[in-house]
């Protein structure tokens, strides 16, 4: 399996995506935000957390207008993998490729600290290593983890089964609980909690092993 | 010439901002804040001739995320 990895200015959970993608088995080349085109013959790009661009504008606002984005539009548009957690979350929402918008916390906090996600759906690369309402324990750390949809885009995404995580004790305000979205074509996953933070016994958690795990499994069998 | 460019959340969209503004009014004894809704204003200097189509095409592609907000132009 091939994955990249990209890198903007003020991106701080790049390295840990990294190492998450390598314990599972892929290749990874990291990619700078400048770059207009992603490498050849990838299966998965991964969007990182941090604090792209000092979160100036909105969170994720300005890298979704970066050169290598435009090339991770096409990568998607093409039926290719991406995974975008927190700030990476927020990227893909900016750039239309996953819907909702993420806003400030409900009680204006930075919250950093592990929390309960119930998995939603098992129907994606991403998921179907987990069981179905399995409980899992990941952290997170954002100011801007609010999501956000109106309710009409709401019932629409649980009609398509396209909720992968929802909060057991919603920390955000986000509507439905919500904490993790897949795409129409179940091929991108974005959410605020970080599985990359959660994939060795040095972390205090290994929940997250389970997604990467999965996405290795589809895309190698593909 | 100047425009400014006015962003707000959309009607129905939960303001966490607005709503700890309100809150603090109320604690320092101002009665009757009924509502609080926090925005930005962002001021461009363009060159002279810029059409507003061209303003609005940089509200809907950068300046305002229209999923969750609204904009208003004007010229200065």
């Amino acid at each position: 399996m091939k994955a990249a990895v990209i890198v903007f200015p003020g991106s701080n959970c790049d390295r840990d995506l990294a190492v998450a993608f390598e314990k599972a088995g892929a290749d990874v080349t990291m990619v700078w935000h400048k770059d207009t085109h992603l490498p050849e013959g990838l299966d998965i790009v991964g969007v990182p957390g941090g604090f792209s661009f000092g979160d100036y504008l909105r969170c994720g606002a300005i890298a979704a207008q970066s050169p290598i984005t435009k090339s991770l539009i096409r990568h998607t548009e093409r039926g290719g993998y991406a995974l975008g957690i927190c700030n990476g979350f927020q990227v893909l929402t900016e750039t239309g490729i996953l819907p909702g918008a993420l806003m400030r916390n409900s009680n204006l906090k930075f919250i950093c600290k592990p929390v309960d996600l119930k998995v939603e759906s098992t129907e994606s690369a991403f998921t179907q290593a987990y069981t179905l309402g399995q409980k899992i324990t990941v952290p997170v750390a954002h100011h801007d983890g609010n999501y956000n949809v109106t309710p009409e885009k709401l019932e629409q995404l649980r009609d398509e089964g396209r909720i992968a995580f929802t909060y057991v004790d919603n920390p955000n305000g986000s509507t439905g609980d919500i904490a993790g979205v897949i795409s129409k074509n179940r091929r991108v996953l974005g959410m605020m909690p970080h599985p990359e933070r959660a994939v060795d016994e040095n972390h205090g958690g290994t929940d997250g092993q389970a997604m990467f795990r999965g996405v290795m499994d589809a895309l190698v069998s593909a | 010439m100047k425009v400014r460019v006015d962003v707000m959340l959309k009607t129905g969209v939960l303001d966490p901002q607005g709503e700890a503004v309100r809150h603090a009014l109320g604690n320092l004894g101002f009665d009757g804040v009924e509502g609080v809704r926090q925005g930005k204003v962002i001021e461009l200097e363009l060159a002279a001739g810029t059409s507003e189509d061209t303003v609005k095409d940089m509200c809907e592609k950068l300046l305002a995320n229209t999923v969750i907000e609204n904009y208003t132009i004007e010229v200065l």
